[in-house]
């Protein structure tokens, strides 16, 4: 599946403004073809698109492009909110939502250019690692249809990888634009807590949402960070530092470079074939000048534990604002207004979110908030610790994404202990804070790709893209 | 916030029906019979899984809810004026009446 990257498509639209409607129709050809079988999208705004195409295309034709992701296709998770396109989070509760404004990740897209073709189908509220727990469906894998794409950003990332899209932006809490990338073959990067603005998400859990894109390459997702980072006062989290121009850090050499590798990883029920890709990973970064310092995070095996008390504390606090009242699912049956509330949340939310909204006002009710929340946020600080010790010692580490490759549909959904598992390796540097960038680095003898994750420093995303596009260079 | 000490190691795995009940409640969320037993099931589960984390040791750690080190980010009290008109933001309650959002009667 080798494609066009963003600076290729580039350099075809300016010699041939015409080639960006020519684009989009084919990505549109794509979406017909393909919809059906795999469900990438909750809503495909073909029109707007065709619309933004044609706009693009006169910019080309006076040499007034705005960015380097002019003309260029691109999908959207559907938890940001998009000025008069519908907004569903993936869930029922939000079936008829059309947002008044964009997103800010939206906005600056917009500005740059962008073709936006439509909304990506998720797990609802972001809350699963398989996009099974939609209330839009399934969305499956392109290298298999029988396996689940990941998750949450599953749309995002099947989108991608069947071409039904350039890039595509997700969120990612405890691993949702990582495992779905890994799960589909292509590249996703969580980029440091506050380095992207969230205002516009639909928030999940506050302290660990992140915004970042999934795209085809390494250098696709170094442009799109040029343009999606940076400070936005409407995002009180976001920090107010420069944004670097990635690419430029892209080649440079990795000769006398250090990479982390932390055992602990390969004794937390990691596939012998995955970890097999990762030694082949680690050869091909030594070749290329690196040198591995072994680094311990001796509180990593908490990540999961940790995440599933402070996630679902703070998902239970962003739902509150679910009531029936100012957008969303109104019950038709409520005879007042605490009725109302229940009536409406009980029909809105689905299993998932029920779970987690019980679990969370749990953990933070009177008598079980310091045994849980409070002890949670200390092993947190823990956790975070390891990781500052680790890469003091060395630039980045190389991680799994996940446990497994693509699991079948199904075979993990009733059971959600199961499923909160498929977190292990992601989860635990949302608590930390840290930018990771799931790239593919082989195959399963199922010929389902595997990907590796490499973790760098707070607001050193220039390093982790490097790492990145250097190994992508080299990789057979 | 503040616990007494007794209650910090008070730790339930196992989820009652009661529980489950007063949950719902503080949560305003309406629950089936059969939800409510999957919910308590499920949630001890998850309850006994997070319970390894008695086995690591606190003692002087603070605990983190914000990684990146800023605190109290305030922005000017001033007026901002918004491009979004009133009739717009009204357009998705699912109640209105002269402009205002319509609610159920309190009793």
């Amino acid at each position: 599946m080798s494609r066009e990257t963003i600076l290729e498509l580039n350099k075809k639209f300016v010699q041939k403004p015409n080639a960006v409607v020519d684009e989009l129709r084919n990505v549109l050809r794509i979406i017909d073809e393909r919809e059906d079988e795999l469900n990438c999208f909750v809503t495909v705004t073909a029109e707007g698109a065709i619309q933004d195409a044609k706009e693009s295309t006169k910019r080309f034709s006076s040499k007034q492009q705005k960015s380097i992701l002019d003309g260029v296709t691109v999908g959207i998770k559907d938890v940001f909110c998009t000025r008069d396109v519908r907004t569903t989070a993936s869930s029922k509760m939000l079936d008829e939502f059309v947002p008044a404004y964009d997103a800010t990740v939206v906005r600056k897209l917009k500005d740059a250019g962008a073709v936006i073709v439509g909304k990506n189908n998720c797990d609802a509220w972001a809350h699963g690692a398989s996009t099974e727990n939609s209330d839009y469906g399934v969305t499956k894998n392109p290298w298999d249809a029988t396996r689940v794409s990941g998750g949450s950003s599953g749309g995002s990332a099947a989108a991608v990888a069947a071409g039904e899209c350039v890039y595509s932006i997700g969120s990612d809490t405890g691993g949702s634009i990582r495992q779905p990338a890994g799960f589909c073959g292509v590249v996703g990067l969580k980029p440091t807590y506050g380095r992207v603005s969230r205002f516009g998400l639909i928030a999940m859990a506050s302290s660990l949402d992140c915004v970042g894109p999934i795209a085809n390459t390494t250098e696709d997702i170094a442009k799109i960070m040029e343009i999606i980072a940076g400070y936005d006062e409407k995002d009180s989290t976001s920090l107010n530092l420069p944004v670097p121009e990635y690419s430029k850090f892209l080649d440079k050499p990795l000769t006398g470079k250090k990479i982390g590798w932390a055992k602990e990883f390969f004794e937390m029920g990691l596939d012998a074939e995955i970890k097999t890709v990762l030694e082949n990973a680690r050869k091909e970064y030594e070749k290329l000048g690196a040198t591995f310092v072994d680094i311990t995070l001796p509180h990593i095996q908490y990540g999961v534990p940790v995440y599933y008390i402070i996630q679902p504390a703070e998902v239970s606090s962003n739902l509150g604002r679910y009531d029936g009242i100012k957008y969303g699912h109104s019950s038709g049956r409520s005879e007042n207004l605490i009725d109302h509330y229940f009536k409406s949340r009980d029909e809105g939310f689905g299993a998932e979110a029920k779970r987690r909204i019980m679990l969370g006002t749990f953990v933070l009710s009177a008598g079980y908030y310091d045994a849980y929340y409070n002890k949670a946020m200390k092993v947190r600080t823990l956790i975070k610790q390891d990781f500052e010790k680790a890469l003091a010692k060395a630039d980045v580490i190389l991680a799994p994404v996940s446990p497994t490759t693509a699991f079948k549909i199904g075979e993990k959904a009733n059971d959600p202990m199961q499923m909160y598992l498929a977190d292990v390796y992601t989860a635990a540097i949302n608590l930390a804070g840290n930018p990771a960038l799931s790239l593919p680095c082989g195959f399963d003898k199922d010929n389902l790709p595997i990907a590796m994750q490499i973790i760098g420093k707070h607001f050193d995303e220039e390093t982790v893209l490097n790492f990145g596009h250097m190994y992508e260079r080299v990789r057979k | 916030m503040i616990y007494s000490e007794s209650k910090k190691s008070n730790k339930m795995s196992k989820i009652t029906s009661e529980e489950i009940e007063k949950l719902a409640k503080l949560a305003r969320v309406g629950l089936t019979e059969e939800e409510k037993g999957t919910l308590a099931t499920d949630m001890t589960a998850v309850l006994e899984y997070v319970k390894q984390l008695d086995g690591v040791d606190v003692s002087n750690v603070e605990p983190t809810s914000q990684v990146t080190g800023l605190t109290n980010v305030t922005r000017k009290d001033g007026v901002v004026r918004s491009e979004i008109v009133r009739s717009e933001l009204l357009a998705n309650a699912p109640d209105t009446e002269n402009g205002f959002i319509k609610v159920k009667s309190v009793l």
